[in-house]
Formats: C-alpha cells, sequence, structure tokens
C-alpha cells in the first residue's frame, strides 16, 4: 500500500517534469504553425528543420562550446578540489570556498555583464572563443562541489600506506586518487554540462561577430512567436539526451560489475 | 606530495580564481560606485537602502524566493527519498535531470502554451466544469514555473545525502524498536538535512534574481531584484546601480552560506 | 584511469568532428569569404528574397545577425570585438551613438537613391541634414484591439484605456520612454518634457491605470495577441502589423491626439569593414523596387516616398500604419535626453511598475 504511495507520487512528479517537454514534442508534429491548436500529424517541421543549415551550425556549435568547455572545467575543477582539499588551514579553505561559489549564486545577467566588461577591457574579440571562456568560468565551481565530497571520504591512511609503498606523486594520482574521486568527477562533467546546456543570459551577453548557441538563437526566433522548427528541435534534442543518459548508465552499470568482478578475484 | 608539486596543481584553478571571480567581482564592485556622469558616488547605495521602492522590491524578492524554495523542498524531499529507494536509482536520477538540458525559455513556452485562455490547463477546466480561468501572469503561474525550474537542483544534493546514509543506522533504529515515522523523524531526516542545505542554497539565491520568468510568466506583476538588474544593465543602461543590486546579491550569497554552512567541522561523523 | 583517458579522447574527437561540421555548415551558407556584408539588424526585419537578390547582382553575401533591444546593440558595438557594417538603431540611438563617436559620416556623393525619400522623414533632430543615418522605415505607438471583445468606437484615444469596463484587459509594451510617453500625451504634456513634477504626474495618472493592466511584456505580446490572450495592448505599429497579418480581429489606432513618430535608421559603425559593400547595399534598398518588397515583406511604413507610390492601394491607404497628415502632424519624435533626464523616465516607470 505504503510502496503504492510513493510510486504514484513519483509517477506524478514525472508527469510534471516532463509535461512542458511532451508538450512541445507533440506540437511538433502539428501541420499548424503555433503551440494553440493541435492540426494533424506532420514531419514537415522536422523536414525544415535538417534542411536549415544555419540551424545544424548552431546546433554543432552548442554541443562543441558545451562538450569542450565541460571537459576544460572538469580538469580545472579537479585540480582546484585537489588543492583546496589540501589546504590546511580552516580560514583559507572556508574564503577559497566562499570565493568558488560566488559564480554559483551570483545572476547570470550579473556574470554575463561582468565578463562582458571584462572582455572588453582585455580586448578579447567577441565569439566563439569569449563563449568557451565564460562557460568554462561558470562551470568549474559546480565540478569542484561535486568532486570535494568524494576527496573528503577518501581516508589519509590509505594515501599514506601509498606514499609509504614509494608511490610517486603522479603514481598516486593515477592510481590511488583519481579512481578513487571519478564518481565525483563524472557527476561533475555532467553538471557541467547541463549549466552549460542551460545557460542563456551569459551567452547572450559575450557572444558576437555571428557566433551563436541554441539559447541565443532560440531567443532572438522566439521574438516572432516561436515557431515550430523549434519545437521539432526539443524533439531531435531529447531523444538525443535520453540515448545519452542511457548510454551512461549503461557505461556505468558494466563498470560497476567488472569492479565487483575484480573485487572477487582480489579476495 | 611535496609542496612544489602541490601548487602547481593548483596554478589553473588559482588562475581562474583571479581571471574570472575576483576580477569581475572586484568591477562589479568598482561600477557600483559610478552614477551615470560617470562620477564616484556613494549614491547608488543611498539610493538603495533609501528608496521604498528597491526595500520593497528586496522584501518582494526575498518573499518570493523563500515561496519557491519552501515549494521546493517540499516536493523534492519526498521525490528523492522514494527514487532513492528504486532499483535503478542513478537511472532515474538521471531522468530528473534531463529536463534541464531543454532550453528555459522553451519550457516557458511550453508553460505559456498550457496556462494561455485556450490552452490545455484551461481545456481541462472547462471539461470539468469549473470554466476557463486566467492563470497566466498570476503569482500562482509564477511561483509553479518557477518551482518547476528548481526542483532538480534540489532533488539532486538531497538523493546525495541519502546515498551517504549509512544503512546501518536505519538497522539499529528499527532493532531499536523505533516506528518507521520515527527512524525518519529522529534519523533520516537529520542526518539528509545536510543535503537540504545544500539544496537550499542551490534554489534560493537563484530564486532572489530569476528575471525571464517574472515577465514571461509572471507578466512583470512581481518585480523582483533580478529583473531590477537586467533592466538596468540591458535597458537603463545604469550599470552603477545594477551593479550595486549586484553586490547586495553577492552579500545576501554570503549571509545565506555562513547561515547554511558546516560550521563544525565533521569530525564526528564516523563513516 | 586507463578508461579515463580513453573518454577525454573520445569526447576531444567527437569535440573535433562538431568544430569540422559546424564550419562545412557555416561554409555551405556562406558566410565566410572576402565578398561580404555584416548587417547588425533587428530580428526578421528584412525580406530574405532581397539579401539573395542583393548577392546575385553585386556579389556580396550578406551575414545578419540580430539584436533584440538598442541597448544591446549598443554595447556590442561599443565593447570594440565586433565587426558589423552596418546596423539599424532607432532614431535617439542614433544620437547617442553619434555622441559615443561609434559612427562613420555617409558619404553623399556615393549614395544614388537619395532623392527618392519623402522630406518630412528627413532632417529630424536627431541627426540633423542626414550626416550619419538614412531613414529604413517608421512607424508609430498605438493601440491594438480586437474586435471579438472591444468596439472601435470604444478605443479612438489613449484616455479610452481608463475606463473601468477594461479592467484587467490591456497589455503595455514593457518601456519606459513608450508607457511614461503615453501618459504624457493623456495629459496633453509634452512626450518630451523633464519637469519632475510633470514626470511625477504622468506616473501617478499610470497608476490609476494599474487596474485596468494585465500585464507588461516585451514581443511576447505579438503572441499573446494573436492568441487571443488579452482585448487590448498598446504597442508599436511594426509590431501590429504583425499581430495584424495573423488575426483578423485585430486592429491598431493611432489616437488623432498625438503619439510617437519613431525611425529605424541604417547607419555605419565605426568598425565596419566593408566601404564598397556597404555603398552598394544602401543604393540597392534605396530603389523604389526593392524598398516596396521590403516593406511589404515586413508591414511597416516606408519613408522611401517612390516605394510608396509602387505599394497597392490597399497598402498605402491604409490609415493604421500610414496615418493621415492631421495625426502625422501630432505625432511627437523622441529626443535624446542625457542620462540623467532618461533615469527620471526610468525611476517613474519603476515606481509604476511596482505599484501595479
Amino acid at each position: 500500500m505504503k510502496r503504492h504511495l510513493a510510486n504514484t507520487y513519483l509517477v506524478l512528479v514525472f508527469l510534471i517534469l516532463y509535461a512542458p517537454i511532451l508538450f512541445l514534442i507533440v506540437y511538433s508534429f502539428s501541420q499548424g504553425d503555433t503551440m494553440t491548436n493541435y492540426h494533424g500529424f506532420t514531419w514537415r517541421h522536422y523536414q525544415t528543420l535538417f534542411s536549415d543549415a544555419r540551424m545544424l551550425a548552431i546546433v554543432a556549435n552548442t554541443l562543441l562550446v558545451a562538450l569542450l568547455s565541460s571537459l576544460i572545467a572538469t580538469l580545472i575543477g579537479t585540480l582546484g578540489a585537489l588543492s583546496i582539499n589540501r589546504t590546511t588551514k580552516r580560514v583559507t579553505r572556508e574564503s577559497l570556498l566562499t570565493l568558488n561559489n560566488v559564480l554559483m549564486v551570483s545572476p547570470d545577467v550579473i556574470i554575463g555583464a561582468s565578463f562582458l566588461i571584462f572582455f572588453t577591457m582585455l580586448k578579447i574579440p567577441l565569439g566563439f572563443g569569449s563563449v568557451l571562456m565564460s562557460h568554462i568560468a561558470f562551470e568549474i565551481p559546480i565540478v569542484v562541489l561535486m568532486v570535494l565530497p568524494r576527496l573528503r571520504e577518501m581516508s589519509t591512511s590509505m594515501l599514506d600506506a601509498a606514499q609509504d609503498l614509494g608511490a610517486t606523486t603522479r603514481q598516486l594520482l593515477s592510481r590511488v586518487i583519481i579512481p578513487f574521486i571519478s564518481p565525483g568527477i563524472f557527476a561533475g562533467f555532467f553538471m557541467a554540462l547541463t549549466y552549460s546546456l542551460d545557460d542563456f543570459a551569459v551567452t547572450f551577453f559575450v557572444t558576437g561577430n555571428g557566433f551563436s548557441t541554441l539559447s541565443v538563437e532560440i531567443y532572438s526566433r522566439a521574438r516572432q512567436g516561436i515557431n515550430l522548427e523549434i519545437n521539432a528541435l526539443s524533439g531531435v534534442m531529447f531523444l538525443f539526451s535520453l540515448l545519452l543518459v542511457g548510454g551512461y548508465y549503461w557505461i556505468q552499470q558494466a563498470s560497476q560489475k567488472r569492479k565487483h568482478r575484480k573485487r572477487e578475484v582480489v579476495s | 606530495m611535496t609542496n612544489r608539486k602541490t601548487w602547481l596543481y593548483f596554478i589553473p584553478y588559482g588562475l581562474w580564481l583571479a581571471l574570472f571571480v575576483i576580477a569581475p567581482v572586484g568591477l562589479i564592485i568598482y561600477q557600483s560606485f559610478f552614477d551615470l556622469g560617470h562620477h564616484f558616488t556613494v549614491a547608488n547605495y543611498s539610493t538603495y537602502f533609501q528608496s521604498a521602492t528597491y526595500l520593497k522590491m528586496t522584501l518582494n524578492s526575498v518573499w518570493y524566493a523563500f515561496l519557491i524554495t519552501l515549494f521546493t523542498v517540499l516536493i523534492s524531499y519526498p521525490t528523492a527519498y522514494f527514487l532513492h529507494q528504486l532499483k535503478h536509482r542513478q537511472f532515474w536520477l538521471l531522468l530528473v535531470i534531463l529536463p534541464t538540458w531543454i532550453n528555459i525559455l522553451l519550457k516557458a513556452y511550453a508553460f505559456i502554451g498550457i496556462f494561455s485562455q485556450a490552452g490545455l490547463a484551461n481545456q481541462f477546466l472547462t471539461f470539468i466544469g469549473i470554466g476557463p480561468q486566467q492563470i497566466l501572469f498570476t503569482n500562482a503561474s509564477f511561483i509553479f514555473v518557477a518551482t518547476y525550474i528548481q526542483i532538480p537542483f534540489m532533488i539532486l544534493p538531497i538523493f546525495n545525502a541519502l546515498d551517504d546514509l549509512n544503512p546501518a543506522f536505519i538497522n539499529a533504529s528499527k532493532d531499536l524498536g523505533a516506528s518507521a515515522w520515527q527512524t525518519f523523524h529522529r534519523v533520516i531526516f537529520p542526518l539528509t538535512l545536510p543535503g537540504v542545505k545544500a539544496g537550499v542554497q542551490a534554489v534560493f539565491i537563484p530564486s532572489l534574481s530569476l528575471f525571464m520568468l517574472t515577465r514571461l510568466i509572471g507578466g512583470n506583476k512581481v518585480i523582483t531584484l533580478g529583473t531590477a538588474i537586467e533592466e538596468h544593465f540591458l535597458t537603463t543602461m545604469n550599470w552603477g546601480m545594477g551593479s550595486t543590486i549586484g553586490v547586495v546579491l553577492i552579500v545576501a550569497m554570503i549571509i545565506v552560506m555562513t547561515l547554511t554552512g558546516d560550521q563544525k567541522p565533521k569530525g564526528g561523523t564516523p563513516r | 584511469m586507463k578508461r579515463l583517458v580513453t573518454m577525454v579522447v573520445g569526447l576531444l574527437a567527437i569535440c573535433g568532428l562538431l568544430g569540422y561540421t559546424s564550419n562545412r555548415l557555416e561554409r555551405s551558407s556562406g558566410s565566410t569569404g572576402d565578398k561580404v556584408l555584416n548587417l547588425y539588424n533587428w530580428g526578421d526585419y528584412i525580406d530574405p528574397s532581397l539579401l539573395t537578390k542583393f548577392q546575385k547582382e553585386t556579389g556580396y553575401h550578406v551575414n545578419v545577425e540580430t539584436f533584440d533591444s538598442n541597448e544591446a546593440m549598443y554595447t556590442k558595438i561599443n565593447q570594440g570585438g565586433t565587426h558589423y557594417d552596418l546596423a539599424v538603431p532607432s532614431e535617439y540611438m542614433v544620437a547617442k551613438m553619434k555622441r559615443a563617436h561609434l559612427l562613420k559620416p555617409l558619404d553623399r556623393s556615393r549614395l544614388t537613391g537619395w532623392q527618392n525619400y519623402d522630406s518630412q522623414f528627413l532632417n529630424q533632430p536627431f541627426d540633423r541634414g542626414n550626416r550619419y543615418s538614412m531613414p529604413y522605415f517608421w512607424g508609430t505607438l498605438g493601440i491594438i484591439y480586437n474586435d471579438k471583445f472591444v468596439k472601435a468606437s470604444q478605443v479612438q484615444h489613449w484616455q479610452d484605456l481608463w475606463s473601468p469596463k477594461f479592467r484587467d484587459k490591456i497589455m503595455l509594451i514593457d518601456s519606459a520612454r513608450d508607457i511614461m510617453g503615453m501618459s504624457l500625451v493623456t495629459l496633453h504634456k509634452s512626450m518630451n518634457t523633464t519637469d519632475p513634477a510633470t514626470l511625477l504626474a504622468a506616473e501617478h495618472k499610470l497608476n490609476q491605470l494599474a487596474p485596468n493592466v494585465k500585464a507588461i511584456v516585451a514581443d511576447e505580446i505579438k503572441m499573446y495577441m494573436t492568441q487571443n490572450e488579452a482585448p487590448l495592448a498598446v504597442d508599436w505599429s511594426g509590431e501590429a502589423a504583425e499581430m495584424l497579418a495573423n488575426n483578423q480581429h485585430l486592429h491598431y489606432v493611432v489616437p488623432s491626439e498625438g503619439s510617437n513618430l519613431w525611425f529605424d535608421n541604417l547607419v555605419i559603425p565605426k568598425t565596419a569593414q566593408h566601404t564598397n559593400a556597404i555603398y552598394a547595399f544602401l543604393n540597392f534598398m534605396s530603389q523604389p523596387k526593392n524598398a516596396a518588397q521590403n516593406a511589404e515583406y515586413i508591414g511597416y511604413a516606408t519613408p522611401n516616398r517612390k516605394a510608396k507610390a509602387l505599394l497597392p492601394k490597399s497598402v498605402r491607404d491604409d490609415r493604421q500604419f500610414y496615418p493621415t497628415q492631421a495625426t502625422i502632424d501630432h505625432l511627437q519624435v523622441y529626443r535624446d535626453l542625457s542620462p540623467t533626464k532618461v533615469e527620471l523616465y526610468n525611476d517613474r516607470y519603476l515606481e509604476f511598475k511596482m505599484h501595479h
């Protein structure tokens, strides 16, 4: 009975979470031109989408920025978490963490505006480079926050043991620390990806010279009232993310099984 | 590890801190001391703290951010809790995050379609005999959509806290004869409180500065600090005043962080 | 660790592939190369077939990039990291950019279509002698009503909006100068006043309108009005033209007692690089046939006299978008006020929004 109630609740939450997305996708098959009345099935909007070279280039750009920035942010963020974890003074650690969180909690508009002033001062041209740098910048803190708890869980005795056995810093990192915190690193990468794909305000400020990402393009197209080609695009994106999530989960499951097997062999 | 080597690892992160955190925050603070004529002044701060408009706006923002956070917690905690009991829980968690990958503007437009006069929600209300209502541009719809946007960011930390919970505690509590409610109330909830706190941090402050939704869904009936910042930076070009509000928000952030942050060193937690 | 490295390599490979794809796609849509013109325009503000025609005639490919507000455009051009050849600011922004030395003067000897323009739209206070700007479109501020809910006779004047009949029925465009201006006209004051007392009176007048205001929104107003979300709206004629095209129940009124007259103008930012392409484009756009085609596509009023003559009679005589001379005489062009004076408008308007 209780299990039943819990499941009903979850179904309800998921229904609400996915309602707007389903709504977008349903209308991507509508013959009409707006999201008011459904007019019967068509693939037309998908055809328009796949013949729109500019739109596809923007999708490629968006994914490129998202993946590349998340990758770099994960690298820098993990190194950052390692060094924060090494600090012994509480004051230093607390202030480092506060600084780390400033970008997490500042309004996007402020981040965007201040980055714009900053790029202007340094005479950095607006475009792919400035967008990539900004994305890396606002993704780093979340990576740190995801990796840090894992590092704290790592026992110092394990590190000491490894060091006593003569492990170099490099070996210590690659054999002991990184494997242990890798779930945190993956989580950080995923959250970074989420932030990048979700961002509008910061990109809006720092883009220029013809470079555009999906959210900025959607914003400027939405001025004319939303166009169902965009719905078709969200349908494709949704399917793509679903595959990505499925794939990620499958890889994780497979690797966990392998770990289990390894452990059995050891014992 | 030698100290010299560790410092090398700190360089990229340190550079990032200096270039993209300290420099921009410095710029914002610097900007906040200039008026429209580029004269050095503290007038922006005195305007902010003396004008009824900005004080009312601040109260409004805090009130709405509080409501949004409250509803988000109320919905997210049970979700995270039940989710955690499922078999493929990591997979379901990913499915909670997935909707955040669809652009927020698109979701806002979908909600406009659902809530409009001829929309799905009103068709349903007509069907059950209540008749069409004005849903868009009400405070309720604004809070609903804002809560919707924030839910995944609250579920995630609570779920992680539940994940870190040592099942031995729950078993012990049950062995000692505690009821299910007592176990939850006395053991599970207190131990997952850090997750709730992290979630509140991740939701409350961004909610203070929501802007796009206040216009699209709220019809500018609610003016938050975020709306004001956006307006000062993008429309009225009064960057000084916009930066001042930004500084206030950053200070608010630090206050919230210290209030909800873990004061005590975590030494006592057995693992 | 090995798995991590494999994943990183894999991701980098995907990134390389994405970069290559986007590069190829951009090249196939022709946005790189030498014979180009970078036009920084409002969204959907030029007939795309004219761009193709221009490329066929002159060989220049036009890259269009869009902005959503004069201020956003100003910030990007002022920033200096961009290379736009032509931009389309509104009148007050032309003055502002001129003052900030962001514009290059027009070389009149290279312009061939100047005599096509209606002289009453030239030599305006924001750019005397049109040294920097060539008018692109002009329009007004007015009332859009839906004849399903409101009769034409009920909304001919600004004051009509204050009627208690329209409780929670009006959508306003989120623009300080326009909404304050509307209130000022209703009070029979100048839309360019800088007298604090008058502006305060205008705010009080607006506060009385608050119960009638359903929402204060931006571009979305078009979508909402087309979907019959509200019976009344205050918006610009250009936006109105688009709404009218999508919903036959909508109509546009310019109150005869006065309103705003606005211009969008072609200007050359100081960052421009392709001078020959710029003048080829300006001359191309001032040819009556092209200007008329553009006006018909966009639905805004063209300042090009010869182009207007080429428009179908039903468009030319549409009083909604080409109002009578008597109404035009009552229209006011916004003067470029100093930042502190503009702030007066913004502060009063913000108070009204908080009140609402």
